[in-house]
């Protein structure tokens, strides 16, 4: 075609130049971090040569499992502690609903219309999300002492953060026109979050609550390792005692009822939500 | 049924020397349920040939059928050499790098800029490391700037196929086609999500290019009076079967009743 | 909203939220009943709560001021940080790098059946197990140390971004994958150009919030000996040293805020 040669002159590429090369600093700074990472960490080469066949020896020892752990009876047994387990992230799950309403409320800003009060209430919620259940767990500990009770207070407390910070948007993604209509008719404020803002929100609750309570299931079991109750804590008598084939079977209980959890959880959304 | 018109013998033209020939093409997606029931069909070089008929009759399937869409249950389509029908692997890639494909929906890459989905006709050719750092040869380059001036997107390289119209975006799908240098065109209802008079737009770009290239252009549509204007020859099909093959003329209405309508065709 | 003043009939109230129908009430009532029933099978006493109110008080007063004056503790916490922001960074580069192909061999519209089963069932495999347990599962067998939380946040990263990852290729328009395969394109760039364009701003999604939770994991896998703070954390408590604990608390919180900053930049930059 007669163009052609015009044509070879002009370029194209993906992307502009000031894209390139936001995009080669940022790649470079990216693998500045992993070489750093790499150079630096500490790791101890045989044990990475080695691994393999520990893993094999650690295999090794969970089989035969140790089924009759299950239902021990001297409160060691599986069964007991899965359910302190269940209670745990139910109540902490209950709990954390209940503390996290009215500070989800105070973070919506259709409902607060007050600056100040919407960062605080934030800023409660960015604090309980950073900090780590289990780091809540030994907190609880040490004020209530070892045992579920603190365990339930840990799965709370970290909880408040997701449940309200997932609250506050659905508020304030809550249609105005209902909410104005009530309060031109001088309801009182507690009619309007009942009658204007729940119906809208509900779903949204619930979806988040049962959310919660499904991850908080894979939480509680871990706060026994620091003595927050729950099957945990079973786990960490087995490690300490190099039973791994009760470790095993713990293992396969968290298995099990994680799982189900799921398949609750799932059937939940769909009828429900 | 038996054909309703003998073709004109300059239409015609034995297997060898045909461009495409179908054979006693038979496709069935359920076992028993055979959508095209035996279809023989034979192209020349540079025509423009428009399949009409019912929604459902297979037009659809014969084209996908052609590049390998859809698989044959039996039956041979013999182009350049080779058995369409067998073709596997790096064999049936390197045959469809030959045949290019205009789509209903445009089908383009939507995240992706009029550039790129013009550069996608030559992903059969060019090497993993180019396509991922987007690094085509200044020749695809320059070849896909051409083609975009030829139908008519001139200045519309760097826009996000998702921002084009209906009608912009199959300049794009043609563009595309044309990219890959091909020796068959299909189209599957190219025109069937545009306007009247888009479509029309687009059937003269297309077979209008298709016949500069001396390219065979096989084209899938509903629209009768496209079909009469823009093809060299018509074939209707009903029932998964051919029952009309000839030039435009010779599409008389009692055809076209037997082809769309009346009793014996709905199965 | 429904109107009240005309005869409203329960339905009417319920539909303006103003009663409640039958099974939410039970509903609510079976919610009591199982608070009341779970509390006192966990022995949870108003006394005990009392005293542990008291405990918290004295908990707080010991953590304040927090502990930053000590040069050797403050090193010490320096290199556990490092230690855990190290652990955060390797995890999170190879599980988004082994990530990329698991997903796509686990996307069902993608890979024949006896594809997807196993990579869909190693996805599962390592989505089961709270990180933690990984954790303790690595030190076994790689001892204590960085490695072992580093292979636990790889296993965690894997089973979240190559799941929904896999989850965004199967929701893709296959319509703009047919037509790159109509050109005769081979597997990579059928890949490359018809699929990662559809699912690139997810997968972006997906890795930079798991930047995000590796690195506040990367804070705990200490606890079980898997290298980093967590492990200073822990010998912390297990000193009754809450003045150091609460200084631990405060850069561990200032590290994770500064790292979700980070995330989102990335986020910005590469959308």
């Amino acid at each position: 075609m007669s163009t052609t040669v015009e044509s070879l002159e002009r370029e194209w590429s993906r992307f502009t130049p000031a894209q390139r090369v936001g995009r080669y600093f940022t790649y470079l700074i990216i693998a500045a971090a992993v070489v750093w990472a790499l150079r630096t960490v500490e790791i101890i080469p045989e044990f990475l040569a080695d691994a393999p066949e520990q893993m094999l020896d650690l295999f090794q020892r969970m089989w035969p499992v140790d089924w009759s752990h299950y239902y021990q009876t001297d409160g060691m047994g599986v069964h007991h502690a899965l359910v302190e387990t269940m209670h745990i992230a139910t109540l902490g799950t209950i709990l954390a609903v209940i503390m996290a309403v009215p500070v989800g409320l105070m973070a919506a800003r259709n409902v607060t219309p007050f600056g100040p009060a919407n960062f605080l209430a934030k800023l409660i919620l960015a604090a309980s999300r950073s900090v780590n259940s289990l780091v809540w767990a030994l907190l609880f500990v040490a004020v209530f002492g070892p045992g579920p009770l603190a365990g339930t207070f840990a799965i709370a407390f970290r909880s408040i953060g997701f449940v309200g910070k997932l609250l506050g948007e659905a508020l304030e993604e809550a249609k105005s026109g209902t909410i104005e209509a009530l309060q031109a008719t001088g309801a009182p404020w507690l009619s309007v979050l009942k009658i204007g803002y729940w119906p809208q929100v509900r779903p949204a609750f619930w979806s988040i609550a049962v959310f919660r309570w499904d991850i908080n299931v894979r939480e509680s079991a871990v706060l026994g390792l620091v003595g927050a109750g729950g099957i945990g804590m079973v786990i960490d008598t087995s490690l300490n005692t190099f039973r791994w084939d009760r470790v095993a079977m713990a293992l396969i209980a968290i298995l099990i009822v994680v799982l189900a959890a799921e398949i609750l959880v799932t059937f939940v959304r769909k009828r429900i939500l | 049924m038996t054909v309703m018109a003998v073709p004109d013998s300059a239409m015609t033209a034995s297997p060898k020397s045909a461009a495409i020939a179908v054979q006693d093409l038979v496709v069935a997606y359920q076992p028993g349920k055979p959508v095209l029931k035996g279809i023989s069909l034979e192209i020349a070089d540079s025509s423009v040939t428009a399949i009409i008929g019912p929604s459902g009759t297979g037009k659809s399937t014969l084209i996908r059928s052609i590049n390998r869409l859809v698989t044959p249950t039996s039956g041979s389509i013999l182009f350049d050499g080779q058995d369409l029908a067998k073709l596997r692997g790096a064999e049936l890639r390197a045959a469809r790098r030959k045949i290019g494909m205009v789509f209903q929906e445009y089908n383009l890459v939507e995240r992706l800029s009029v550039m790129e989905n013009v550069l996608t006709g030559r992903l059969g050719v060019t090497p993993v490391w180019r396509v991922w750092l987007r690094k085509f040869p200044r020749e695809d380059i320059a070849r896909a700037f051409d083609l975009l001036a030829q139908v008519g997107l001139d200045g519309y390289a760097t826009q996000r196929a998702d921002a084009l119209s209906g009608g912009q975006r199959q300049r794009v799908g043609i563009a595309r086609a044309l990219m890959q240098d091909p020796r068959l065109l299909l189209a599957d209802e190219p025109t069937s999500s545009l306007d009247p008079k888009t479509s029309v737009e687009i059937m003269e770009l297309m077979t209008g290019l298709a016949r500069a290239r001396s390219v065979p252009l096989i084209v899938n549509m509903h629209q009768v009076d496209l079909a009469r204007r823009f093809a060299d020859r018509i074939v209707g099909m009903a029932d998964g079967q051919i029952i009309f093959d000839g030039p435009p003329d010779a599409l008389a209405t009692e055809h076209l009743q037997q082809i769309y309508g009346g009793e014996g065709w709905l199965t | 909203m429904a109107n009240v003043s005309s005869a409203s009939g329960p339905r009417d109230l319920r539909a303006a939220g103003l009663s409640m129908s039958w099974t939410a009430r039970i509903g609510w009532l079976l919610l009591v009943a199982y608070v009341l029933y779970a509390t006192s099978i966990l022995d949870f006493s108003f006394d005990r709560f009392v005293v542990g109110l008291e405990n918290a008080a004295d908990l707080i007063g010991r953590m304040f001021p927090p502990l930053f004056s000590r040069a050797d503790l403050r090193d010490l916490m320096y290199r556990g940080l490092m230690e855990s922001l190290q652990i955060a960074v390797l995890s999170s580069a190879f599980g988004i790098i082994l990530s990329l192909p698991v997903g796509v061999l686990a996307a069902r519209n993608l890979m024949p059946g006896w594809v997807t089963w196993p990579a869909r069932g190693l996805i599962m495999l390592c989505r089961s197990f709270h990180p933690i347990i990984v954790a303790i599962l690595f030190v076994k067998g790689v001892g204590f140390g960085a490695l072992a939380g580093i292979l636990a946040l790889i296993v965690a990263s894997i089973g979240f971004i190559a799941k929904l990852f896999a989850e965004a290729i199967e929701e893709i328009s296959l319509k703009q994958v047919e037509a790159v395969r109509a050109s005769g394109a081979n597997f990579m760039n059928v890949l490359i150009f018809a699929v990662l364009p559809q699912v690139n701003a997810r997968f972006i999604g997906f890795a930079t919030y798991q930047l995000d939770s590796n690195l506040r994991n990367s804070t705990m896998v200490g606890i079980v000996g898997g290298g980093g703070i967590g492990g200073t954390l822990l010998s912390a408590f297990g000193r009754f040293d809450y003045d150091y604990v609460c200084a631990i608390l405060i850069a561990i919180i200032a590290m994770i805020m500064v790292g979700e900053l980070i995330s989102q930049r990335l986020r910005a930059l590469f959308l």
